[in-house]
């Protein structure tokens, strides 16, 4: 999707343009519970749900607001949520009851400094392994994050295109900042816009097999109601649906589970490179951080550094591979994100040792400064290493 | 002779009740009430928990959703506003809808949602072994209440009724086929309707609290149960030890999905 389009120039938040890409991909089911700083996602909603034939529900906490949009999900609606960090802890139980029972759904988390009730009003990464851990056991999950308005609309199409192919919930990592920033967009129109809906059964009704062992991994989803009528549960299921305590049968599911993702995740990983090409020290960021990376990026060329980024818009499933292969051609790589280093841990793994991977931190509310940046690709790309 | 065959899955058999369990009972109830009713099984969908109650869905021939420890009532809340046109009907227990569930509970009855919810009380958690619940008669025992359950008790049909429920019935399942009149009545209601079924658990709360097998708790239940008509004009020192059964309220008020409707038939052509 090219950043400028038929449509007229507005200018709305991160909060908004997500409402508006939510709409865009066919989302006509939203509940939610009122929570800084996501709140004007339910808020736009509450008025533009009625007018596309929708319904908007404010449920009593976040553990019913996951509950009913995943009950929607199964009549064949697409359905979203949006919350932050306070909140989606509460969802984390029913987040790992859509995983197992694949019930695609959006969960849109703008996150704001934690742990506890933090810092509401204040932005944060620091929920980007609560996305990936959050719920028990194992498991995968898809989890995108945006880094500008426009970029929000979009990925929130995506967020949903991936639900509805893989049969998962997907969580758009947003940050306070992302959510609340003004920017001028074009919006796409309709016709611009790629959407894809889940595969439906076309089968006779006595053979369907809801959590069939397909060669894509992805069972085709019946509605409820369209006369494929079948049993869904968060208990260890075969083929059928219904519980099981067979080893082989729970080992087929959790295999088929993690390689609906793993075997696709060229498709679902996607990230943004910024001047790698020659670069000798490669940033890693996404979100709110990427902005301020990108900055600095640009002032340390400046500087005659050569420096570039490598921007994630796809958060899990990990860019491992691809950042492994950067590895090779760069000498040292600096993490930034508003966390104390969840997802430089990722990097380190990565990477393996073979060159060294560095920090730019901050958990304290405020954003991080391009400076904070440039200072330490400055004391870098001075060390011998 | 009724054909229940045509409603359930009968290759998940047998069931994971234990003997003398009423459970059974009430699975009758609700399989003959949507029979009298007539509903297509596509038209149906059942929503359940977690507990020995809330397994019900994995033997009946309809749109089933064994959900979370809890949360049933909201998943059902999002299949009945997403498609209105399905009977959605909670199956729950007392511990899944008023501890672990009770704000979910008390807030699909305040809205009033077109739910019908087939709540199971055997004042206990079966499944996980006998743990005092909210409706553990005060003083009676179970595993973690060694010394006697401490705690006043949740009047869940009141409860429901207080915050806003258009329906609410009691039953017992020493009487099936009052259980299944109310269950019918229950699903014809537009709005949120409680049944509360009074089901024996000798297992895990009989047993331990000397009260016989699972015919004997049910004499009991016979023994105790009084018509609503009839418990109006008793004492409460009366009452104590009863169990009320009966319709106690049955009434129209406005029903949240439709209300709903208004508002998009209202909007949708701004768009």
């Amino acid at each position: 999707m090219s950043e400028k389009s038929n449509g007229k120039a507005r200018v709305i938040t991160g909060n908004e343009a997500c409402a508006e890409g939510a709409l865009a991909a066919g989302m006509r089911f939203f509940a939610g519970y009122p929570i800084t700083p996501s709140s004007e996602i339910a808020e736009v909603l509450s008025a533009k749900l009625p007018k596309y034939g929708g319904v908007f529900l404010q449920m009593e906490d976040e553990l019913g607001s996951i509950g009913a949009i995943i009950g929607a999900s199964l009549t064949g609606t697409k359905t979203m949520t949006a919350t932050s960090g306070p909140g989606f802890s509460l969802m984390q139980e029913n987040l790992g009851y859509a995983v197992m029972t694949e019930v695609p759904c959006v969960i849109v988390n703008v996150m704001r400094g934690g742990p506890s009730t933090g810092l509401p009003t204040l932005p944060s990464q620091g929920d980007v392994m609560q996305a990936r851990w959050g719920t028990h056991g194992d498991h995968q999950i898809i989890a995108l994050a945006p880094f500008s308005v426009r970029e929000t609309f979009d990925l929130t199409v995506r967020a949903f295109n991936l639900a509805e192919k893989y049969r998962t919930p997907v969580i758009l990592l947003m940050d306070e900042i992302i959510g609340h920033v003004n920017e001028k967009v074009y919006l796409p129109s309709e016709d611009e816009i790629n959407v894809f809906d889940r595969i439906r059964p076309t089968g006779s009704l006595e053979e369907y097999l809801p959590y069939e062992h397909t060669k894509s991994r992805v069972p085709a989803m019946a509605d409820f109601g369209s006369g494929y009528r079948y049993h869904v549960t968060g208990l260890a299921h075969d083929e059928t649906g219904f519980p099981t305590n067979k080893a082989s049968e729970i080992n087929k599911l959790m295999d088929r589970l993690d390689q609906k993702i793993s075997m696709n995740r060229e498709d679902i990983i996607d990230f943004d490179e910024y001047m790698m090409e020659d670069a000798e020290i490669a940033i890693l960021s996404y979100g709110s951080t990427a902005r301020s990376s990108r900055h600095a990026v640009r002032l340390a060329r400046e500087n005659g550094i050569n420096v570039g980024l490598m921007r994630l818009r796809t958060i899990w499933p990990f860019a491992d591979e691809e950042i492994k292969k950067i590895s090779e051609k760069v000498k040292l790589w600096i993490v930034v994100e508003m966390n104390r280093g969840q997802i430089a841990h990722e990097v380190e793994w990565a990477v393996a040792g073979k060159i060294p991977v560095f920090k730019v931190n901050r958990i304290d509310g405020d954003p991080i400064n391009p400076l904070q940046i440039l200072e330490k690709i400055k004391e870098l790309a001075n060390v011998q290493l | 002779m009724f054909n229940y065959d045509q409603y359930l899955r009968i290759t998940k058999f047998p069931l994971i009740w234990c003997p003398g369990c009423g459970d059974g009972i009430v699975l009758k109830s609700l399989v003959r009430a949507i029979d009298k009713l007539g509903l297509e099984k596509d038209s149906v969908c059942m929503v359940s928990g977690i507990g020995c109650a809330s397994r019900l869905t994995g033997y009946v021939d309809f749109n089933t959703l064994h959900t979370t420890h809890g949360r049933a009532m909201t998943f059902a809340t999002g299949v009945k506003m997403a498609k209105p046109d399905l009977h959605v009907i909670v199956i729950t227990g007392d511990g899944d809808a008023t501890a672990i569930g009770g704000n979910h509970y008390i807030h699909a009855a305040r809205r009033n949602i077109d739910l019908t919810v087939i709540l199971f009380n055997n004042h206990i958690y079966g499944m996980t072994g006998g743990q005092v619940s909210p409706t553990t008669p005060k003083g009676m025992l179970a595993s973690t209440a060694p010394y006697g359950s401490m705690d006043h008790t949740f009047n869940i049909s009141g409860l429901a009724q207080a915050a806003g429920a258009s329906f609410v019935a009691r039953a017992s399942v020493h009487n099936g086929v009052q259980l299944e009149n109310y269950i019918a009545k229950a699903i014809q209601n537009k709005g949120f309707s409680l049944v509360e079924a009074m089901s024996p658990c000798p297992t895990a709360y009989g047993r331990r609290n000397r009260l016989g097998a699972g015919v004997d708790m049910i004499e009991d239940l016979k023994r105790d149960a009084v018509p609503y008509s009839k418990a109006k004009k008793m004492t409460p020192e009366e009452l104590e030890g009863k169990v009320v059964t009966g319709i106690f309220i049955n009434e129209e008020h406005p029903e949240c999905r439709s209300e709903y409707q208004k508002i998009i038939d209202r909007f949708q052509k701004e768009k």
